[in-house]
């Protein structure tokens, strides 16, 4: 697998890790203008650690859903074009604007991904939608945003096994998202976030023609 | 075809561009910067997103804001506001009605006949009176939708968890009908089950009526799309749902999206009754 262009594994005090440049969000380590992209704290990170073919390259345009405090965005922007974030918690959005500070190409926008009809105003075509929304309904968020990815787009998305339902086997709450999925997406690839992330499904698909 | 955030604007215009922000609408996402640009709005498409990184950055900050300063007697005096608004756009309403029923002749009724006579020519000193408070109606009727839409925006950050199980209008009314967040959050379900349903409540306490089923979570699809015999269960097991909703708001607002999936279930289970008793 391929990293994109502006992601390197670097070494932090002799620990070998993922890491992008730009201005620290979270107290990551820091090594001169390399951040550490910690796998733990970030589902796409996560992603990446495991060798999955997300297809980015870097300098993409980005429709982020499920911004939350900035975390894995921050990281998405230091490599990626234009990166519009989308989040509808008010609370974590202040550490989001704090990220969006000194990133010229992030535009935080408070907003709910379940009514895409709401930033489609400011959200143009995107090469990649990444989604982390911990609400039920996962693929119909996905199917919603589908409007957003350009024919040969890409969409990297962390599934919640939890948000769907608490009581169910995970593996059978991700066969029903994958089902789902499949309506709107050819599933490219698919494989759990552990140990990094317990109960999460990595996914990348690109869509169907209509 | 729909309008970029940036259609029509002045492009030094900062409160605009934030308004444009948080309330423009469309359907389908199209090629915004190229657009901005043929359209004058900026030089290039670098110029553009310089101007897009201040404007979201703006619009959101003041969206953050807002939704922070609310705090649940804000939304009481909201709910309670739309509640004067609509009931008294309604009666002035049917006042319309009446008197240009008697001038005109023709039969209509409710706020959609007011905002009718809003355009209407006046010909004599009659007509206008009648229009004037039909304007004053129609105004009524606005400041409602207006208050419902700061009430929608607001609820989910007063009590994300209780907006997501009951809708925020109904999440606000309950909080307006128990005094308060903290109120709602200490009442047993079953009083959250019957809020709004007072007078009847105290008829079957003095022994002359049955005891009502449901108050104003009556409203909830869950309840109202329930067959009538199954809805006491679906409106305990709603009142049940948001109670812990409310609680989980008041004492430590977290987001538990796990609680919606649970109410799903228990309320598709009770309405499955209906198909097991046709068989």
């Amino acid at each position: 697998m391929t990293l994109p262009a502006g992601v390197e594994r670097h070494d932090f005090d002799g620990e070998t890790s993922l890491a992008t440049q730009g201005q620290p969000v979270y107290g990551e380590r820091t090594d001169g203008d390399w951040r550490r992209w910690d796998p733990h704290r970030s589902k796409l990170g996560a992603m990446l650690e495991h060798g999955m073919e997300t297809g980015l390259e870097g300098d993409e345009t980005v429709l982020y859903l499920g911004a939350a405090a900035g975390t894995t965005v921050s990281h998405v922007a230091d490599f990626a074009g234009p990166t519009y974030a989308v989040e509808f918690a008010p609370r974590p959005v202040r550490e989001l604007l704090d990220a969006a500070e000194s990133r010229q190409n992030l535009f935080p926008l408070l907003k709910d991904a379940r009514k895409p009809e709401r930033y489609a105003h400011v959200v143009e075509p995107v090469d990649v939608v990444v989604q982390d929304v911990a609400t039920r309904g996962q693929a119909r968020v996905a199917a919603l945003n589908k409007r957003f990815l350009t024919d040969d787009g890409r969409l990297l998305a962390a599934i919640k096994a939890r948000s769907e339902d608490v009581t169910a086997d995970p593996a059978d709450v991700f066969d029903n998202v994958r089902e789902e999925l499949s309506a709107e997406y050819e599933l490219l690839e698919t494989a759990r976030l552990d140990p990094y992330h317990e109960d999460h499904l990595g996914i990348v698909a690109r869509p169907r023609e209509d | 075809m729909s309008n970029g955030w940036f259609a029509g604007l002045d492009p030094d215009d900062d409160a605009a561009a934030v308004e444009q922000i948080e309330a423009g609408r469309a359907d389908t996402p199209e090629d915004w910067p190229q657009q901005a640009v043929e359209a004058g709005f900026a030089d290039d498409e670098a110029a553009y997103y310089d101007r897009l990184h201040e404007v979201t950055m703006a619009a959101t900050s003041a969206a953050v804001a807002e939704q922070e300063g609310a705090d649940d007697q804000q939304l009481v005096h909201a709910v309670r506001a739309m509640a004067d608004c609509e009931r008294t756009a309604n009666e002035l309403a049917e006042r319309v009605a009446e008197w240009g029923g008697s001038r005109y002749g023709d039969s209509g009724s409710g706020v959609e006949y007011a905002r009718s006579l809003v355009e209407r020519d006046d010909e004599d000193e009659g007509d206008t009176a009648l229009r004037a408070l039909a304007e004053q109606t129609a105004g009524l009727a606005d400041e409602a939708d207006s208050l419902r839409a700061y009430i929608e925006r607001t609820a989910p950050a007063v009590a994300p968890n209780l907006s997501m199980l009951a809708g925020p209008v109904l999440a606000a009314r309950l909080i307006s009908l128990a005094g308060g967040l903290e109120a709602l959050a200490k009442k047993p379900s079953g009083t959250v089950q019957v809020l709004g349903a007072e007078d009847a409540l105290f008829a079957h306490l003095k022994g002359n009526a049955p005891s009502p089923k449901h108050g104003v979570i009556f409203t909830h699809e869950y309840v109202r799309g329930t067959r009538r015999e199954d809805r006491g269960s679906a409106a305990r097991a709603l009142a049940g749902k948001l109670s812990i909703a409310a609680r989980i708001d008041h004492y430590s607002g977290d987001r538990r999206s796990d609680l919606q999936a649970e109410l799903d279930e228990r309320i598709e289970r009770i309405q499955a009754r209906a198909e097991e008793g046709d068989e």
